[in-house]
């Protein structure tokens, strides 16, 4: 495992299309926003990964050859306004840059307009409800047995030996494919924050407070997060699983659910 | 250069230290008091450490080893809060105590007695704090954040809680007052404000930092103690108030905290930087600028902690813009380091040794509050250990590099030795291999999905996991060296009064060690003198 990890080490910049059991880099998702998001990260880290290079380039230049070992006699000079002005300038457009592209993004993150479908999403200590506005259909999700059963201390059963462990549910979500989901999210008791990573959507749920977001999944599939705001002793006990399939697939279980 | 008046004790009766417990117990002294800040927070540190470990024990592999889930996050937050409160800020109080009076030329604080007091509290508070563990209901699980109505749910810890948090606020305020009171009235003549060192302008600069925030504080902690006791409702939704709004008061405070970490640390890696490069500060001036210019930033960017909570699109845009404006005079900072060593004759002694590694890694962490500034990839970095990553690498190889470097680079002044060399050698290496290791990996985690403050993970994240827990043991062991290398302080050959090459400032004119009292005939400062 470790020798593994380590050999990865120099892959990191690469990593883009790690595959989803070594993941080391943020997943493109499965909307077009979480692409958008995972562009404007990849954008940003790039950009540290330039201006890394060449800040830290100057200073190993001027660490190796500028060292008293190797004969250099200090310079006596402590300003240069033109240096000054050229390091300041230059930071302020680069982050012009990258701020654009973010604030469109974020633009179209608030636009929750016209959904085709409404889920109320309530946290709770430690389970997260579902309550589907129109259909009428509403059930608990919480953490699935087979993982219950392997988390406490002590346990007989080992985490390798369980299917997605910790991040499998009795009852996930259910949402077709290329339907605009809003959902509206809140809580029952403290802070909770609901959290797929595919979907690229990250909401508090805040007791008194009813927060709005929304997603348009373009695949089916199966879709995990966690609860990513501490909640108590068992916040890291709480995932979420969204399960995107195709209208008729998603029609159907509607109708199994009345 | 300066004439040293350090030591004129035949001009009057010598007063040496008192004996015995009463030497430290009734302090007044600055040096003392400084000494006495600074063994506080060492053993801080190694409290707050053992926490991470019981931490990092139980991440090393999946499944729940250890510790059942609520003392876990026990850990997380006594672990914070004990870093935060008890480690680095007492330790940049202490270099405070001892350092400003000799570098600005003064024969103490302006302020002795307030200052016995403000440290005296400490102990009082932090006891108070670690007492908790033993309480029924355990030890504060809601994260050193202490956001309601979570931490509403703690134990008969919360009142503990309440009032060791108003502890350490009394003694970081009274802390700040001291120092400002001696910074503006007790400088030698013709040690005009913009000559002052950096360690003694960004001290300047943060101890206002903590005279606007620690109120702040008190304040939302209040509000939680009479929301819990007396029947308020500033933060209960079902009462009218509104939890998010402790968030915007905590973070008015927390966000500037930030800074009062790590400004401390500016200061002094501008102070070794120099003299182990044999050239002045590039841009001194500037410096200073930039310094005030991210105080004042740190008052508008608070909300960068919260954009998950639902704030309007105005909102969110105008925290962006301005967090991401920080990355400005931070980046001048960094690029003035470079330019100081650029053409110098630099030698690599350990205080040099760690200020590198300060500039190389508080960098990285830079590079990702960058990433973080940007606030769609945010709302998926958020509450991930790609957070914990990015605020670990600018407070351990940050704020704490820096205190090792402070350290290293006046204890001959402090103990009249030199210290052992080869083993802080060791100890930096050591340090800094581990200290990647367990932070590196970090980031990986995050990017992939693992939420922070969670006890027990899926099975994909376990390698990572590991390696970060084979490197904070290796971290903490290493700190061990620390202790022995200050244990054997006097072991060392006697160091002359400028212990290094030809160093600046008015803290190389007194003898080393320092005596018990200095500049009592305040020191002439000529316009050569200082970092120009």
């Amino acid at each position: 495992m470790i020798r593994k990890s380590l050999l990865c080490l120099p892959g990191l910049f690469w990593a883009g299309q790690a595959d989803a059991d070594w993941a080391m880099n943020m997943p493109r998702g499965v909307t077009e926003l979480s692409a958008e998001t995972y562009g404007l990260h990849m954008m940003v880290l790039w950009v540290c990964v330039a201006i890394g290079i060449l800040v830290f380039g100057v200073m190993i230049f001027s660490l190796i050859k500028h060292r008293k070992s190797a004969g250099a006699v200090a310079a006596t000079f402590s300003h240069s306004t033109t240096a000054e002005i050229i390091w300041t300038v230059v930071p302020i457009i680069i982050l012009l840059v990258m701020v654009i592209p973010a604030a469109e993004t974020m633009i179209k993150m608030e636009d929750a307009r016209d959904p085709d479908i409404s889920i109320v999403i309530t946290g709770y200590q430690w389970k997260w409800h579902y309550k589907y506005q129109d259909e009428g259909i509403d059930f608990y999700s919480s953490l699935a047995r087979t993982s219950l059963e392997a988390r406490s201390k002590g346990a007989d059963v080992d985490p390798y030996d369980v299917d997605n462990y910790l991040l499998e549910v009795d009852n996930p979500l259910v949402v077709p494919k290329g339907a605009k989901v809003r959902l509206l999210i809140t809580s029952s008791d403290v802070i909770h924050a609901w959290w797929v990573i595919d979907l690229a959507i990250k909401k508090d749920a805040v007791p008194g407070i009813v927060n709005e977001t929304w997603f348009r999944a373009d695949q089916t599939g199966t879709f995990r997060g966690q609860c990513a705001e501490l909640c108590g002793k068992d916040h890291g006990y709480m995932p979420i699983v969204v399960e995107v399939v195709e209208e008729d697939a998603y029609q159907t279980w509607v109708a199994s659910h009345h | 250069m300066t004439t040293a008046v350090a030591g004129a004790h035949e001009v009057h009766d010598d007063h040496g230290p008192e004996k015995g417990y009463r030497r430290w117990l009734f302090a007044t002294n600055h040096k003392d008091i400084g000494t006495m800040y600074l063994v506080f927070s060492l053993s801080m540190f190694f409290i707050g450490g053992t926490m991470a470990l019981v931490i990092r024990s139980e991440l090393a592999i999946p499944g729940l080893q250890f510790v059942h889930p609520e003392f876990f996050n026990s850990m997380t937050t006594l672990h914070a809060l004990i870093m935060v409160f008890g480690a680095v800020m007492p330790a940049f109080v202490g270099l405070a105590n001892w350092m400003i009076p000799l570098q600005i030329g003064a024969p103490d604080m302006a302020l002795p007695r307030m200052n016995n007091w403000s440290f005296w509290i400490l102990p009082v508070a932090f006891s108070m704090l670690l007492s908790t563990l033993f309480l029924p209901g355990g030890a504060p699980a809601s994260g050193w954040t202490m956001y309601p109505p979570l931490v509403l749910q703690t134990g008969d810890a919360f009142p503990f809680l309440i009032f060791s948090i108003h502890l350490m606020g009394l003694s970081s305020i009274m802390g700040a007052i001291n120092i400002i009171v001696t910074i503006i009235n007790m400088r030698a003549p013709h040690m005009t404000l913009i000559k002052m060192p950096m360690f003694v302008w960004t001290w300047l600069i943060t101890a206002y930092l903590l005279i606007a925030v620690m109120p702040v504080l008190a304040g939302a902690v209040t509000m939680l103690l009479t929301d819990q006791f007396f029947g308020t409702s500033f933060f209960l939704a079902a009462g009218g108030g509104d939890p998010v709004m402790f968030q915007h008061i905590f973070w008015f405070f927390g966000h500037p905290e930030v800074y009062i970490m790590i400004l401390p640390a500016f200061g002094i890696v501008s102070e070794i930087i120099p003299t182990f490069s044999r050239k002045p500060l590039f841009g001194h001036d500037s410096m200073v600028y930039a310094a005030a210019s991210i105080a004042f930033l740190s008052f508008i960017v608070w909300a960068h902690h919260m954009f998950t909570v639902g704030m309007p699109l105005s909102g969110q845009m105008f925290f962006m813009f301005a967090t991401m404006l920080i990355a400005i005079p931070t980046g001048v900072k960094i690029f003035n380091w470079i330019a100081t060593m650029w053409r110098g004759a630099m030698t690599f002694e350990t205080p040099m040794l760690f200020s590198l590694a300060f500039v190389f890694l508080f960098t990285i962490g830079g590079f990702s509050g960058l990433m973080l500034a940007i606030v769609p990839a945010d709302i998926q970095y958020h509450d991930t250990y790609f957070v914990v990553a990015h605020f670990h690498y600018v407070l351990v190889p940050g704020s704490v590099f820096a205190i090792m470097a402070a350290a290293y680079y006046w204890l001959p002044k402090w103990t009249g030795h030199m210290y052992n060399e080869r083993l802080a050698k060791l100890h930096f290496w050591l340090s800094t291999i581990f200290v990647n290791l367990t932070f590196f990996p970090m980031h990986f985690l995050g990017l992939a999905g693992m939420p922070r403050r969670i006890p027990d993970y899926a099975t994909q994240f376990a390698d990572f996991n590991t390696m970060a827990s084979i490197g904070a043991a290796g971290f903490g062991l290493s700190q061990l060296i620390f202790v022995y290398i200050l244990l054997t302080r006097k072991k060392g050959p006697r160091t002359t009064a400028e212990v290094w090459e030809n160093p600046q400032g008015l803290e190389w004119t007194v003898p080393s060690p320092a005596p018990h009292h200095t500049f009592e005939v305040p020191p002439h400062v000529g316009s050569k003198d200082g970092f120009e």
